[in-house]
């Protein structure tokens, strides 16, 4: 499901093309040459930590903040000299920003009655949208007698009221509790292919990303690290960084001589060009085995378990083995306590990833912090 | 051991404070009380306690002309300075909300100033100014004296209004289509309208019983508090007392408006952002 509209998305003209853009605020470069296609119907993630500029790249296309450099497109309209309130893009908003002296029923009204839309059209259009969100026993109310999930659900009903060609949802989940959540992930990636309107929503929340995406495009730095589905991004991260973002992983500095990748203890063939390289394994790609012959392609190490994370279904395990080597292993939980293990992988299961580097100040560069520290 | 004696300090000390209070309250309002009562008094200001009660002093006072015409004075005057120093004051307010212009921490200071200054600096000042202009002093140079001297009452509590107001409410109103001018009519000034109305009551008040400024810039017309002060050089009369009396009554009336309205504002201001 996913995968077929993901490639319908890639085949049709972009709804939204960033275009290089770049956003500094005074010598704080906060976005650095930003270029990202939304197709049509897509829902689309920023997913980015705090700082990274996702909502600074969010207002950009709201028109709430100008960018330094770069172009909008919006089909053939050039979007970003535009003001905010010409573009067929809505927002619904970090805390909702209802207005406090209308009631529900006038909030969602307010788009259409700055339109000059016809009475009975606002009427059943707002009824319409407020039934949508299954709030239409509120419409008499003020915004500060409904709970911080029915406010979510009037600014979604207020935004999509005017039949934007985007929607932009800026955290809208982050201020709910974890079942609310849950439960609104659902709702609002079923609201949105039942609307079919293309959302860009920012999160800084890898697992609602993961969720809800067509697509996903982490934000580190104000760079954009990698642009996939979530089930690329996840099987073949291209950076370290995205490797270590999304899930767990084992991320192995190794190096390529004459066709032979080695990390100390391990090693395994590969068709790569000679010097360093970095490897991404995911904890649940390493096995413990006990059989004695070894399939072709496999890569085997012997280790000691120093510690057990129980998860429920499965537990994640941390292995020392020889030369410093400490590898993540994710099993199937309940197999007690453990001391010397066999595990075992298969090469192709490590993913060859960029290295990320990071950028504290100008000239001082230094690698990402080592995976398993995070355990 | 220990703590019952540190618990009989404690209720001592106690004691000393509720005294303390009861003493700092009838200093305050003892005197307010004393002039109310002997506005009722049949033998005036004379003659403790008062013996018989009688509503004379306010026939008297309903009688008196010049006493009404000086209180339709200050009534025009005080709106007529309401009018001015909130037609200046809002716009500063937005302006030190919004605007950004060299200098500007510089003007915040100096919108301020004149809250602060005393009135005979206001008023000497804007003396000088008339003089020197050859303008005749009226009624109107004390609504001109007024209107200035209060642009800063105007400007704070509209300031302080707009630092209130969530940004986001507005920008959300751009998203929805509204531009700048309709989202300053239907979200930024509703949102300002308590704190407007504080202002406006505020500036009202003060400007009814201002002497300094009036004093100063004062033509043939009296203001009410400056007819009260003439007359008072001539003896105190109940009459005064029973004036004094009404005034205080619509004092009392319009704070008690202007602290609900605050305190409604905040109550909806909280309930908007939870």
């Amino acid at each position: 499901m996913t995968m077929t509209s993901a490639a319908d998305a890639g085949s049709r003209a972009p709804l939204l093309s960033i275009r290089k853009v770049a956003k500094h605020f005074g010598r704080n470069v906060v976005l650095r040459d930003i270029s990202l296609d939304v197709a049509e119907g897509e829902f689309l993630t920023i997913l980015g930590e705090s700082g990274s500029g996702k909502t600074t790249l969010l207002r950009i296309i709201a028109g709430f903040e100008r960018a330094s450099a770069g172009e909008l497109w919006m089909g053939e309209e050039r979007l970003d000299r535009q003001p905010p309130y010409r573009r067929r893009v809505n927002t619904v908003f970090q805390n909702y920003a209802l207005f406090p002296h209308l009631t529900v029923e006038q909030n969602v009204a307010y788009g259409l009655r700055v339109a000059k839309r016809p009475e009975a059209e606002i009427a059943s259009r707002v009824e319409e949208a407020l039934d949508k969100v299954k709030m239409a026993a509120y419409a008499k109310s003020k915004p500060s007698r409904i709970s911080g999930g029915q406010q979510q659900r009037i600014a979604l009903a207020r935004a999509l009221v005017n039949r934007p060609r985007l929607l932009l949802l800026d955290e809208p989940l982050s201020a709910l509790d974890a079942n609310l959540r849950r439960q609104m992930q659902v709702e609002l990636k079923s609201l949105q292919r039942e609307v079919g309107i293309s959302f860009i929503f920012v999160t800084h929340d890898q697992e609602e990303a993961m969720v809800m995406s067509d697509r996903i495009a982490l934000l580190r730095s104000g760079e954009l690290e990698q642009v996939a589905t979530p089930r690329e991004i996840y099987g073949r991260p291209a950076t370290a960084y995205a490797a270590q973002f999304i899930g767990h992983t084992n991320l192995l500095k190794c190096e390529v001589r004459g066709g032979m990748v080695r990390c100390a203890p391990l090693s395994w063939s590969a068709a790569l060009p000679d010097g360093p390289a970095l490897f991404s394994l995911r904890p649940e790609n390493i096995r413990m085995t006990t059989a004695s012959t070894t399939i072709a392609g496999s890569v085997r190490v012997r280790g000691k378990v120093s510690h057990q994370a129980f998860h429920g279904a499965t537990e994640l395990i941390r292995v020392e083995c020889r030369d410093g080597l400490v590898l993540v292993v994710r099993t199937p939980g309940g197999g007690g306590a453990l001391d010397e293990v066999e595990l075992e992988f298969c090469s192709t299961d490590a993913v060859l990833v960029r290295e990320s580097l990071v950028r504290e100040s100008p000239g001082r560069e230094s690698l990402v912090r080592e995976s398993a520290e995070r355990i | 051991m220990e703590l019952l004696v540190s618990d009989a300090n404690f209720a001592s000390g106690s004691r000393w404070l509720l005294f303390h209070a009861v003493a700092v309250f009838a200093f305050l309002y003892l005197p307010i009380a004393v002039l109310i009562l002997y506005s009722f008094n049949r033998e005036g200001v004379g003659g403790f306690p008062p013996r018989h009660l009688t509503l004379d002093w306010y026939r008297t006072l309903f009688a008196d002309g010049p006493i009404w015409d000086s209180v339709l004075n200050s009534l025009q005057v005080a709106f007529a300075a309401m009018v001015i120093s909130l037609t200046f004051g809002v716009p500063a307010a937005l302006a030190l909300d919004r605007a950004q212009f060299p200098g500007k921490a510089v003007f915040r200071r100096l919108v301020l100033l004149p809250l602060i200054l005393p009135g005979i600096i206001t008023g000497l000042s804007l003396l000088m100014l008339f003089n020197g202009m050859g303008t005749k002093l009226s009624l109107m140079t004390i609504v001109l004296g007024h209107g200035t001297a209060l642009i800063s009452v105007a400007t704070t509590e509209v300031f302080a209004g707009l630092q209130k107001l969530d940004r986001a409410q507005e920008e959300a109103s751009l998203d929805l289509g509204a531009n700048y001018w309709q989202t300053f009519w239907r979200i930024t000034v509703p949102n300002l309208k308590l704190p407007i109305i504080g202002a406006a009551l505020l500036i009202f008040t003060l400007s009814m019983d201002e002497i300094a400024v009036s004093f100063f810039l004062i033509g043939r017309d009296n203001t009410l508090p400056l007819e009260i002060w003439g007359r008072l050089r001539r003896g105190i009369t109940p009459e005064i007392n029973a004036v004094s009396t009404i005034i205080f009554g619509f004092s009392l009336v319009a704070i008690v408006l202007w602290y609900r309205l605050r305190v409604r504002g905040e109550g909806a201001i909280e309930g908007g952002s939870k």
